[in-house]
């Protein structure tokens, strides 16, 4: 089989907290995979398992088809023996060794002969772009650079599998854009198997192969490409986390599907199913604004430029939600709208769910 | 730990045993006993006793006094070091940074060794400055009588304000300048902002302060021991060191202190009790984001007053009473005016090559304070990374034990010591230098501890698990990570209980025999005998010895901070 | 007439000179931007109004108030020049109930009992705050705390707000849902705002016009539409959202995007007069690209390095020789793959000569 890591019915548990329950996950060599959920789901306990920081309840866990950990009482194999390359929030890179220490180390400890060493840590220092930096300490380093020399560091013994546990969230909005790229070729380039903790959707999309979308019980919603989770969404959970989601609730009258509290008729497909009530939900993308076309009719509530984008605020008979139209594109088609001004509605994609479920997910 | 973890099995286990064992048998054991011997006689709880022993005049004067001189002290000394602290952080007094650094000067100065120079300027027959006032001046009755409650207090006061001094200081540094800014655009004017925004925040700080002045004056030996005596002023500590000394241990007056060590133990447990709620719940976040300098209050007219006044303050409080001590350990017999005739280095000399007492207080100060530094210091980073690092259950028994030698007093713990190593138990070292060096351990213990574990919670557990997963064995990470990062704080840790125990009198005094002097028992007892210019002179090289340490301890940690 | 007037306003701090000689003129009841990055001297122009640093030179007038002026030896403290300010840290007072904090300007100014509490009360609840009246604000969350901020600053009625980074203390979510309070507030009292800000999408959301500033001096003073579609130069086109830049050079005549055989010809090209300068730039945005078909009039041909689907957006990197782009398109819109040749199209595009 082709699977780096395999997780078995594991199960954590902290105090009387029950953080991950019977979970299974494979992970595909080779490939890039995020673990996405919001905090306190689990990921990080996860990812702390598999690097044997942490031990299960229940469970086991293979690397490489090896039987790391085994709750059932079986020998252990500890953290330092599990070959892996770890980077870590908040860089952890020691402060009181050079670059070239830190990235050096764990060749040392492997005991390699010194010009290999040196060798193999200043093409690895070269490759993340710290070149001629290699004297620094970190001290001396930006955040940005001491997370790359933490990711060199992960790198440098050539291990076959990288675990990252949100590896980009101490960085500016900036850099974490430019840093994720990088990651990604990266992992291309040198043909590891990468293991993504994030809870940032954005991140998750931008880097993986696969993510799997966890909930805040520990559950795993949904596995999949970013492609097949953002556009084919199992649940209301996995919609609703996976980007800005607009909702308009409807009412079944006589056969109609009302929209809200008003008598307009959505104009999509009508739901099917047992729910007594229904919800649909769309992205700030599944609509289309007009000044007078089809559809629903709207009431601008807020207008606010931000750029590259207007972003509007609308109201449809109570129900409100946002939107956004490509600035060039609302000069281009006249639709540069002032607050109070109505608009119409039309969808290009509705999902729709059961009112109860939706309520389970939007309340936190 | 119950899970088998190849490679690191037992490291664990070794360590958290061994950090057990220090702490029961050097804190746990003898303060345990004291409390025994309190409330445990014939076999049986007894509280008749207790009650006994404190109703008798003696003990019940004591109790007052302590109080007395430690309310009276900490009031003092809450002004001054508010003030001052005022003064230097929120004013534009000149020479600020000089002032303030002057101000923490007496931290470092021995208290009993200026009780010593006060008495010498200010006992009413023979202090210099009551002499001038009577015989130059005319004057029938002496200017001020330093033997008195008023006396100590204000010498105290010298010695202690700079604990409220220094955390008055750090909060109004450290306090966002816009929750006093915002003030003044709401309208209100310095004054105000003083009176209704600074004061009321930096509050918890002050009374914070004024707690740990409490509760070392409380516990107070020197200055009372120096100057009280005379008067027949006794405090808790120096009754208990007078019923021992004078008895010659004897169980009478073995339990008068141990149940006057039960009352110190309990008062001082409270004000440190008290001293954690105010830090937790009163303690405001007044941390700001982006800093500006914060408003400065224009002294205008009174400025120049108010910079005499602190240079005064300086100049009376420190360094009149180190150069009399200077010059008196110069003069060839204690009464003689200090002319260039009767000045010479001669008694420097005596005691540093001639005189067998102060030869060898000096080397066992020395080398008790290197041993007890060196041993504190290891043990500390062992414990500290129990407690810190390692998850184990009890390991907050560990931590209370660690951090008990904080609020129980010097005195107590030599008598602790006592009971433990007099041979009651198998053991014993009474009348070595060796019960000094446990006394020694178990008081400075919790200094150790504290350093190491702040040092340690720097080192966060990525730290170490990133070395895990770099192919690294629970030794090895200790080895190249952990040691070389937590080397400031062991050396921290080092001079932390090398300097204090170079002037320690307080534990010495109890524990020490003729063989066994240490610079402060020297000093003290050499001026108790009457040897007034020799003590003089032990106090000055002392002196010389705690400057020296200090300003390497400076150059250091400026290094390693930068 | 204008109402918050600066009159060739300097400031020095030793020989840096962090405010260079800055005229401005804000409206009554205009909320006014300053936006820049970190060091460019927008909070210490903030900090000139409201009196907590002095003018190395120029004045500062409110409505005709002057305010400061070294040349006339005049200055106002800040608690005689009656703003309401924000500041980045909250700067609430913990040892004071959320209640006494939002009076505390009222008591100063010994407003009497009744007025105070009736004053007080409507400031909370203009922010929400009624029911946390008696609680201590050092529980309250950031946007808790900030929102007693603003209900301190309000409480006096001021016809001026000073607000000092008031949302880069909280978190994203959060900080777009205080962004249209504070709006709302300015809407219902009709006060002045001045705003400071390095956030430029919280600068194009919350004002009339915004001030970008670089190093002490003033880039370009605006309405946040006009900023963005038509920058006054380099540094502004590159602040205000992304941007992605090619340098151009000139060979025989033609231009040629550097170190690449793709020439900017036709309607795409520069003018003449500017063919050849210093440091010739392109300058476009990603999400005004847009992939076309070969061959298409004044379309650049490069290849696709780099494909991610973000979402709403999908997002490419197209490089010419060794320069690269940015293009941002929806996530329905079909473009080409990893590794494939593509044209792309400017919808709008500037060009730049010169350093910056």
């Amino acid at each position: 089989m082709d699977d780096i890591i395999k997780i078995e019915n594991v199960s954590k548990a902290y105090d009387k907290h029950q953080v991950l329950n019977n979970l299974d996950l494979s992970i595909k060599r080779g490939e890039c995979f995020t673990l996405l959920g919001p905090s306190g789901c689990g990921k990080t306990v996860l990812l702390r398992l598999i690097a044997g920081f942490e031990v299960p309840e229940t469970g086991k866990v293979y690397i490489d088809n090896t039987l790391v950990t085994d709750a059932d009482g079986g020998d252990m194999v500890s953290a330092d023996r599990r070959g892996l390359g770890i980077v870590f929030q908040d860089y952890a890179v020691w402060p009181h060794m050079t670059v070239f220490e830190n990235v050096s180390y764990p060749l040392k400890i492997a005991k390699k002969p010194k010009e290999e060493l040196t060798a193999t840590t200043m093409r690895m220092i070269e490759m993340v772009g710290l070149k001629d930096l290699d004297k620094r300490l970190p001290s001396e380093l930006s955040g940005g650079q001491q997370q790359r020399v933490a990711l060199a560091r992960a790198l440098v013994a050539n291990s076959s599998l990288m675990l990252l546990d949100e590896p980009l969230s101490n960085l500016d909005a900036n850099l974490r854009e430019e840093m994720r790229f990088e990651i990604k070729e990266l992992q291309r380039e040198l043909n590891v198997t990468v293991l993504y903790v994030t809870h940032d959707q954005e991140i998750a999309l931008a880097i993986a192969d696969r993510v799997a979308v966890m909930d805040e019980k520990g559950n795993i919603r949904q596995i999949g490409t970013p492609y097949e989770i953002f556009e084919r969404p199992s649940d209301p959970f996995v919609f609703n986390f996976m980007g800005i989601a607009n909702y308009l609730s409807v009412r079944e009258e006589g056969g109609k599907y009302l929209v809200a509290n008003g008598n307009q008729v959505i104009p999509w497909k009508n739901p099917e199913g047992t729910a007594t009530s229904w919800v649909g939900g769309f992205r700030p993308s599944d609509v289309e604004v007009t000044r007078d076309g089809e559809g629903l009719t709207g009431v601008i509530k807020r207008a606010s430029f931000l750029g590259a984008t207007m972003h509007y605020l609308i109201d449809i008979d109570g129900d409100e939600f946002n939107t956004s139209i490509e600035t060039h594109e609302a000069v281009e088609k006249n639709l540069i709208f002032e607050e109070g001004e109505t608009c119409k509605i039309s969808f290009k994609d509705l999902l729709w769910f059961d009112a109860e479920d939706l309520k389970e997910v939007t309340k936190q | 730990m119950s899970i088998k973890q190849k490679g690191s099995f037992g490291v664990a286990q070794i360590i958290l045993f061994l950090s057990v064992a220090v702490l029961v048998v050097v804190v746990a054991v003898p303060v345990l006993l004291i409390f025994f011997n309190a409330f445990w006689a014939d076999g049986q709880f007894n509280i008749e006793d207790v009650l006994m022993v404190l109703k008798q005049p003696d003990t019940y004067q004591a109790l007052i006094n302590s109080l007395i001189i430690a309310i009276g002290t900490t009031v003092g000394s809450t002004i001054v070091g508010t003030f001052f602290a005022w003064l230097v952080t929120r004013t534009d007094l000149p020479y600020k940074t000089f002032m303030k650094s002057m101000f923490l000067v007496p931290f470092m100065l021995p208290s009993f060794i200026g009780a010593l120079a006060w008495k010498m300027l200010l006992s009413p027959n023979a202090g210099f400055i009551n002499r001038y006032w009577m015989d130059t001046l005319g004057f029938s009755s002496p200017l001020f009588d330093i033997y008195s409650y008023l006396g100590i207090m204000i010498v105290e006061v010298m010695y202690l304000f700079p604990f409220v001094f220094i955390q008055v200081c750090g909060a109004l540094e450290r306090m966002d300048p816009t929750l006093e800014e915002s003030a003044r655009i709401s309208g209100a004017g310095l004054l105000t902002i003083t009176r209704k925004i600074t004061i009321p925040l930096v509050l918890p700080s002050i009374i914070s302060g004024a707690l740990l002045v409490m509760l070392y004056s409380m516990a107070h030996f020197g200055t009372v021991a120096v100057l009280g005596i005379e008067n027949g002023i006794f405090n808790i500590p120096t009754l208990i060191y007078q019923k021992i000394h004078q008895s010659a241990g004897s169980f009478e007056s073995i339990r008068t202190g141990t149940v006057l060590s039960t009352v110190l133990v309990a008062t001082a447990a409270l004000i440190i009790w008290l001293q954690g709620k105010i830090l937790s719940k009163g303690h405001y976040q007044i941390i700001g984001g982006k800093s500006f300098r914060p408003m400065e209050l224009k002294l205008r007219g009174l400025r120049t007053p108010l910079f005499l006044f602190c240079l005064a303050y300086i100049g009376f409080t420190i360094v009149l009473p180190t150069i009399v001590i200077f010059l008196v350990g110069g003069l060839k017999t204690y009464g003689l005016a200090f002319t260039w005739e009767n000045l010479s280095l001669d008694n420097y000399k005596f005691i540093l090559f001639d005189y067998k007492v102060t030869k060898d207080a000096i080397f066992n100060s020395l080398s008790l304070g290197l041993g007890s530094a060196f041993i504190t210091m290891f043990a500390g980073v062992m414990i500290s990374y129990v407690i810190v690092k390692m998850r184990v259950k009890g390991k907050g028994i560990l931590e209370f034990l660690g951090m008990l030698p904080f609020s129980v007093p010097g005195s107590v713990i030599a008598l602790g010591v006592i009971l433990a190593w007099s041979g009651k138990y198998g053991v014993n070292l009474y009348n070595t230098v060796w019960i000094i060096l446990v006394a020694y351990i178990a008081r400075y213990m919790a200094f150790s501890l504290r350093a190491n574990s702040a040092a340690l919670e720097q080192v966060h557990d990525s730290l170490i698990e990133a070395s895990r997963s770099c192919g690294a064995t629970m030794w090895q990470s200790l080895k190249d990570i952990v040691i070389p990062l937590v080397k400031p704080g062991m050396l921290a840790a080092f001079f932390l209980i090398f300097l204090p125990s170079l002037r320690e009198l307080t534990v010495s005094i109890m524990l020490y025999s003729p063989t066994t002097r240490t610079i402060g028992v020297a000093i003290y007892t050499l001026n108790e005998d009457g040897e007034t210019v020799v003590s003089a002179a032990l106090a000055g090289i002392a002196l010389i010895l705690i400057i020296l340490g200090q300003t390497i301890i400076n150059r250091f940690t400026k290094k390693e901070g930068a | 007439m204008s109402y918050i007037r600066l009159v060739d306003v300097t400031k020095q701090f030793g020989k840096v000179t962090a405010v260079d000689k800055l005229n401005l003129e804000i409206e009554k009841g205009e909320c006014f931007s300053m936006l820049g990055p970190s060091g460019c001297g927008k909070t210490t122009t903030l900090r000139m109004v409201a009196g907590f640093e002095d003018l190395s030179d120029g004045e500062v007038y409110v409505g005709d108030n002057l305010l400061s002026s070294p040349k006339k030896k005049y200055y106002l403290p800040p608690e005689k020049r009656n703003f309401g300010m924000v500041f980045q840290a909250f700067a609430v007072w913990p040892h004071l109930s959320v209640y006494e904090n939002v009076a505390f300007p009222l008591r100063i100014r010994n407003v009497e009992a009744a007025e105070i509490d009736k004053r007080t009360t409507e400031a909370l609840r203009a922010t929400n705050l009624l029911k946390e009246a008696n609680n201590s604000p050092a529980n309250l969350s950031g946007g808790g705390k900030q929102r007693v901020a603003l209900a301190r600053a309000l409480a006096i009625n001021p016809d001026v707000m000073l607000l000092d980074e008031p949302l880069s203390s909280l978190d994203p979510h959060l900080r777009e849902e205080m962004r249209f309070e504070i709006k709302d507030l300015q809407k219902k009292y009709g006060f002045s705002i001045m705003y400071v800000t390095h956030d430029q999408s919280e600068a194009m959301a919350l004002s009339d016009r915004i001030l970008v500033m670089k190093l002490g001096v003033v880039q370009q003073i605006d309405t946040p539409f006009n900023v963005y579609n038509n920058p006054a130069n380099k540094f502004v086109f590159s602040f205000i959202g992304l941007s992605n830049f090619l340098n151009v050079n000139a060979a025989n005549g033609k231009a040629f995007i550097a170190g690449s055989e793709v020439e900017i010809a036709g309607a795409l090209a520069p003018k003449a007069e500017i063919l050849g300068a210093d440091g010739l730039t392109i300058a476009t945005r990603p999400s005004e690209i847009s992939f076309v078909s070969e061959g298409t009039p004044d379309s650049l041909r490069g290849v696709v390095t780099r494909k991610a689907f973000l979402g709403e957006i999908i997002d490419y990197q197209v490089k010419f020789g060794d320069q690269e782009i940015r293009v941002q398109k929806g996530r329905r819109d079909i473009g080409p793959e990893v590794g494939e040749n593509c044209s792309v199209a400017f919808s709008r595009h500037f060009w730049y000569t010169g350093e910056e």
